[in-house]
């Protein structure tokens, strides 16, 4: 981490913060994909898909309330669901870089929910047997929600590689654009040797995913881009893109400007 | 050939005064046909650009709470602007149709949806007013004389009503809460009062279509009583919040035992119903430019369908 651009960020961790950065990254993950999923409501392409994928950052958000309202009771005092989401900035927010890159058309949107979505899948699937109670609860109910995502996204990916020579050069440039952001999912971070086992370690997600994956963009005819490129990184330590300060500006505007305020 | 029409509408009047539904495949007078087509297709319309003001306020909502509220709010309409266009489809009218005179402007929406939604106080009221003016509306039409319209808008009501008391519950936050809040509300309401009461459509002795409606039973209240009850049932829910109805005249009238009140605008209706409201233009090009966008990926997945068929057929050829 020294002499690059993460130089100066934490990297020991009790074993009590380590269990707030790992709520940290499932929640804020869920609600930042969630509030760029919801950008496209009144937008979609098809009214059907409008509903789908308002369905999905539906779902986000939710997910995201309940790890962040256990996340508020870890932290205690004045702690809310609200004042997390609300009154962070973007130095304090864990979520991975791929969920802030904007929406950008179609193909960029459901190939970014594919990859997170495929991600979430397992990540949540091996949460279920979790020794925190709350976290297996959740991982439990949302599962589900996330199967679901998973196939939406999937499909649309294999629609669109496989449907015109438009479509296919489009979403080919969203996989070939996008996949520097998703190394960083897989990277080994300092909390995961503080926690239980039962915690997952993102680290031992990549070979399913990549697997997953790879499965789905041949369905798709599309090119898989070198696993071993370069990959972006710094979203779990709380360095980010410039897109997350225009994403936070805007969704915490109004608890900002009246702060005595309650909604 | 003229006398079996005459009959046969004859025959129609008898069955719909009889309080019997039409159902599609039923004889029905060409233009019962045409005023229905009309009407469910701008309210489908209607439930489709009303989802543009509220999510202008989906990234911003002050609480999570408040986002999936109004996430699942916005999501509804949209499944209520499927369910009615399926509806008019059931008439003979194709989908595409419907959306390319909604986008030409030869299909009208709303008026009501030409206005801003400037502040968070307006999800409140358009949830209270806007929504609660339409369900005074809606509940008439679960009785309408077509028999897939009124099954639409059983439904559609259950829903609206969820949302109407939604609506009121963001108002009375802010009407309770500091200063600026209860200003903030007072602001909304002061837009959206007069506009809410010109939803119910011009007076009677104006209102071209009605008479008509009213006789195929299409239509069962006419405009003027319709907006009477609305006021009736609204200036105590203003009162409550401890808010102020923006009408000087407003007062009550204990020997018809309603509300008085001022007098509607009608400049300003018809202006915003002809184009030249506020928003008139921003929403048609919203619409135009998701569908123009979406036309790529709609090719793609018409595309990807044939192939799939196509190998389908293969497969089994094979077989």
């Amino acid at each position: 981490m020294s002499g690059g651009w993460l130089s100066g960020k934490k990297s020991q961790f009790t074993k009590e913060e380590a269990l707030k950065e790992y709520f940290k990254f499932l929640a804020d993950d869920a609600l930042v994909l969630g509030q760029q999923l919801s950008r496209w409501c009144s937008k979609g392409p098809v009214l059907e898909q409008d509903i789908a994928i308002i369905n999905t950052s539906l779902d986000h958000i939710g997910r995201a309330r309940l790890l962040y309202q256990e996340l508020a009771t870890l932290e205690g005092g004045e702690t809310t669901e609200d004042s997390l989401a609300y009154f962070r900035d973007h130095q304090e927010f864990r979520n991975a870089l791929l969920l802030e890159q904007p929406n950008g058309h179609w193909g960029d949107s459901v190939v970014r929910s594919f990859f997170i979505d495929t991600f979430n899948f397992f990540l949540y699937d091996g949460l279920r047997h979790c020794e925190n109670p709350v976290l297996a609860g959740i991982a439990e109910k949302s599962v589900k929600e996330i199967a679901y995502q998973a196939q939406w996204s999937a499909e649309w990916v294999i629609r669109l590689g496989d449907g015109t020579e438009e479509s296919h050069e489009k979403v080919q440039k969203s996989v070939n654009d996008l996949w520097m952001w998703t190394g960083e999912l897989f990277e080994k971070h300092p909390v995961f040797e503080k926690l239980g086992s039962s915690f997952i370690d993102f680290s031992t997600l990549k070979t399913e995913w990549l697997e997953k994956v790879t499965l789905v963009l041949e369905t798709a005819t599309l090119q898989i881009p070198d696993p071993e490129s370069w990959m972006q990184t710094g979203g779990r330590l709380g360095v980010h893109t410039s897109h997350l300060g225009f994403i936070l500006a805007e969704m915490q505007s109004l608890p900002r400007t009246y702060p005595a305020a309650s909604w | 050939m003229m006398g079996t029409n005459v009959s046969l509408e004859e025959n129609f009047q008898a069955y719909v005064d009889g309080e019997n539904k039409v159902e599609p495949k039923d004889w029905m007078p060409e233009k019962y046909r045409r005023t229905l087509i009309r009407q469910i297709s701008q309210h489908a319309h209607s439930e489709i650009i009303g989802m543009q003001p509220e999510a202008n306020w989906i990234t911003r909502a002050p609480s999570l709470r408040a986002k999936l509220i109004l996430l699942a709010k916005v999501q509804d309409e949209a499944g209520h602007g499927l369910y009615l266009y399926s509806a008019a489809e059931t008439l003979g009218e194709p989908r595409e149709t419907m959306i390319s005179d909604l986008q030409s402007g030869k299909a009208k929406y709303s008026s009501i949806f030409n206005y801003p939604t400037p502040s968070w106080a307006d999800m409140g009221t358009i949830g209270w007013l806007v929504d609660g003016a339409a369900i005074q509306n809606q509940v008439m039409l679960t009785r309408t004389s077509y028999g897939p319209y009124a099954r639409a808008m059983v439904k559609i009501c259950k829903e609206e009503s969820f949302h109407q008391r939604q609506g009121y519950e963001v108002v009375m936050k802010l009407a309770q809460g500091t200063p600026e809040q209860k200003a903030m509300a007072q602001e909304s309401l002061n837009r959206w009062w007069w506009p809410s009461l010109m939803m119910f459509g011009p007076s009677d002795d104006e209102s071209p279509n009605s008479a008509q409606s009213m006789k195929w039973k299409i239509k069962r209240k006419s405009n003027d009583t319709l907006r009477q009850e609305f006021v009736d049932k609204t200036v105590p829910q203003v009162e409550y919040l401890g808010l102020t109805v923006p009408d000087s005249d407003l007062k009550w009238n204990e020997a018809r035992g309603h509300y008085d009140f001022g007098v509607i605008n009608w400049d300003e209706f018809y202006n915003v119903v002809q184009g030249n409201g506020p928003c008139n233009k921003e929403r048609i090009a919203h619409h135009v430019e998701a569908h123009e966008e979406g036309a790529w990926v709609r090719e793609a997945a018409n595309a990807f369908a044939q192939k799939q068929a196509q190998r389908k057929k293969n497969t089994g050829a094979a077989a």
